[in-house]
């Protein structure tokens, strides 16, 4: 007896664990709908969350479930949950992956939705939907941009007496001006020459009139001339000691360095403002010019997976995120420039103490970032192959030419 | 039990028959049934992926789940790869100090806390609480530590004239600034494997040698090390194992951007890199094998090598 009890006490428990993996999204009892939304920025958690308010003020039956996965391992974590169908029913979707994810079918071309609501694409900059449109159809609907700025402390200028930096400044302007700035004795460095692409040696590249990605898909032009121009004024900083070298800024961001008052200019996003408002000395300016002006462009927006349950539900919420209410929510929070037309006057409000408008006048000469089937991977090689250019172990022209031979592999 | 089998095979169905209701039979029967739930976890979590990996290794992967045949491709490709070479010499180095060098500090602290000593559970406690902080908090103290122009590490050195080194930074130390921390946060664990090890040496032993005049070094050698040998042997396979696949430490203490990252990278940080980073699972699938076959080669000859040195009671 003591035997069968303890087969059936088996039995019960394996039950339940049956019970606990059984799939339980979806619609619940009361009519209600349920659906989750990904993302990564616990920064922008208090607007995420006022903005889910609202909307269920309009539609009390759409209960929505926010998953906050920490960039990251947000696009490893997404990749593995696509690969099994189970994304978030909406999420945040990146100008680097949405080609992989479109041509992979994971994510809902939303240009029918569009159509059929009479949805209007035109409130949002054109750079932004065409970043987001793969083969002619429209997958995301954009959320927020950001540009680049030439940030500065204005207390090391005030120091050495120098005048801040303006819209007529040029290349050998702020050459001129790091080397008046860098103080070896105070461990100041005139200006951070940071290795990253995104407000870093693309936005040099393009001011230099070079590109990344060729029209056509095929090639990069890393290895072209303007481009090898561009990265050797980048990396002649570091070499005549105006800037933290390689490894200084490996060990310590140099974001952390700027805003502690150890760099006196450096080039970055809008999403550094939360953090750069903290200390009074910082402002921020148009980037010089190189050969023409110009910064690198991108922006957030909101996709549908297309395994969700509940398509009709996740488009009301898309739809509503990107909407002209929920864009005056973000500007007001200062924490992303909305990329709803008109609402970014309420972002410039935000911070009065910053000159922001340096952010929103770079979407007039800014270049979208490029996006192909494996951005991921060249991003990757960009890293470990231009850092040894970036720490003098090899010459630019070396470095371009393994990086050109392995992202092309990529793009085929 | 060792013959049961046999006399089953030889023997009419009639008597299998009264075989099955024997008592024995049944016990056998039950404990199958108490091990079900562990045999079945690891099947599923264990013995399947293994398979799949292995499986995996001669596939190329495309995006989300997509995957083709190309046989022996992958395993062909490491032949050329010279970031794979290295990596298994970053590991081979990391293995040759952090393995040795952790037994070694282990056994030396087990020895020392087991004494009659004030306070040595407060040691013990000490020495094990980097066993159960979790490896990133670690990693994260000890790089704040390390940093070259505004670490502590570097500051008290300064204070007695020495520049430092960027320590996580240069390729050429880096690796050995990972290896200390990994030695620091392995001691607690095997400190406390070789104390449990220590207390099942019977004290008649020391009594009889301090009576013939032995020295507390003479018996550590004489006396407790062969005695301990068991121990050691098992420490030596489990860490060896760890070792090979250490990712975490590196993970978190070497910045992507930094030219250290190749003098440090291990086999399964370039299996991380390749999986999760290229997208190139196939492969990276094809380096997990690999490791596997590194790791039953190492341990195969573990346990061959152990009967020349290893004691048992």
């Amino acid at each position: 007896m003591k035997k069968n009890l303890s087969i059936l006490m088996i039995v019960i428990m394996g039950l339940l664990v049956l019970a606990g993996c059984s799939d339980t999204a979806g619609s619940s009892k009361d009519g209600k709908v349920e659906i989750s939304y990904g993302f990564w920025d616990k920064k922008q958690v208090p607007a995420i969350e006022e903005a889910i308010k609202k909307f269920n003020e309009k539609h009390p039956n759409i209960k929505v479930k926010t998953e906050l996965i920490p960039y990251g391992q947000y696009f490893q974590k997404l990749e593995t949950a696509a690969t099994g169908g189970a994304l978030p029913d909406v999420l945040w979707m990146n100008g680097a992956h949405v080609v992989q994810y479109a041509e992979g079918k994971v994510i809902e071309p939303l240009s029918e939705h569009a159509k059929k609501d009479n949805y209007s694409l035109e409130n949002y900059p054109k750079s932004l939907i065409d970043l987001y449109t793969v083969d002619g159809k429209v997958y995301g609907i954009p959320k927020d941009y950001d540009t680049t700025g030439l940030w500065y402390n204005k207390k090391i200028f005030d120091d050495a007496g120098v005048p801040y930096p303006d819209e007529n400044w040029d290349w050998a302007k702020l050459k001129e001006t790091a080397e008046k700035l860098t103080n070896k004795e105070k461990g100041i460095w005139g200006f951070a020459a940071v290795m990253g692409n995104q407000g870093g040696y693309y936005d040099f590249i393009w001011q230099n009139k070079g590109y990344i990605v060729s029209e056509d898909g095929k090639s990069v032009g890393f290895d072209k001339p303007e481009a090898v121009e561009a990265l050797k004024y980048n990396i002649s900083f570091i070499e005549e000691g105006l800037s933290p070298t390689q490894a200084q800024m490996a060990e310590t961001a140099a974001g952390d360095l700027f805003s502690s008052g150890k760099i006196a200019m450096m080039f970055d996003g809008p999403w550094m403002v939360p953090e750069y408002k903290k200390n009074k000395d910082l402002d921020v300016t148009v980037v010089p010019k190189g050969e023409q002006r110009a910064v690198s462009i991108h922006g957030l927006s909101n996709v549908i997976s297309a395994h969700s349950k509940q398509k009709e539900a996740a488009w009301e919420f898309v739809k509503f995120l990107g909407s002209k209410e929920v864009a005056e929510i973000y500007a007001k929070t200062g924490t992303v420039i909305p990329a709803y037309n008109g609402t970014q006057e309420a972002w410039l409000k935000s911070v009065p103490t910053l000159n922001l408008q340096a952010f929103i006048d770079g979407a007039e000469y800014a270049y979208p970032l490029p996006s192909a089937k494996n951005t991921g991977a060249i991003w990757q090689h960009e890293t470990d192959i231009l850092k040894k250019a970036w720490s003098g172990e090899e010459s630019v022209e070396e470095a371009v030419k393994e990086l050109s031979k392995k992202a092309e592999e990529e793009l085929k | 039990m060792k013959p049961l089998p046999l006399q089953v095979e030889t023997k009419s169905p009639f008597k299998v028959n009264s075989l099955i209701k024997t008592k024995k039979f049944s016990d056998y029967l039950w404990g199958y049934v108490m091990i079900a739930p562990t045999m079945f976890g690891l099947a599923i979590f264990y013995l399947w992926p293994i398979l799949q990996t292995i499986y995996f290794s001669f596939t190329e992967w495309g995006s989300f789940g997509t995957f083709q045949w190309i046989g022996l491709e992958n395993y062909k490709l490491m032949f050329n790869d010279s970031d794979l070479f290295q990596s298994i010499k970053n590991t081979t180095i990391y293995i040759i100090f952090t393995v040795p060098i952790g037994i070694f500090i282990s056994i030396i602290i087990a020895v020392l806390l087991n004494q009659n000593i004030k306070g040595k559970s407060i040691y013990r406690t000490l020495y094990f609480l980097p066993v159960i902080t979790m490896p990133a908090a670690i990693a994260m103290v000890w790089k704040w530590l390390y940093n070259g122009d505004y670490g502590l590490l570097n500051y008290v050195l300064s204070l007695i004239g020495i520049k430092g080194p960027n320590w996580v930074t240069n390729p050429d130390i880096a690796l050995f600034s990972v290896m200390v921390v990994a030695i620091w946060s392995g001691i607690g664990y095997n400190m406390v494997i070789f104390l449990s090890g220590l207390q099942g040496i019977p004290s008649t032993y020391y009594e009889a040698a301090r009576i013939d005049g032995a020295g507390p070094i003479r018996m550590f050698f004489k006396i407790t090390l062969p005695l301990l040998s068991p121990v050691i042997f098992f420490v030596s396979i489990m860490s060896m194992i760890g070792a090979f696949q250490v990712f975490d430490l590196i993970f978190m203490m070497i910045s992507k951007s930094s030219t250290a990252l190749e003098n440090t990278q291990s086999i399964v940080y370039l299996f991380y890199q390749h999986a999760f980073i290229l997208n190139n699972k196939g492969y990276a699938a094809a380096i997990a094998v690999l490791l596997l076959i590194v790791i039953l080669i190492i341990t195969a000859i573990q346990m061959i090598l152990q009967k020349k040195w290893v004691h048992y009671e």
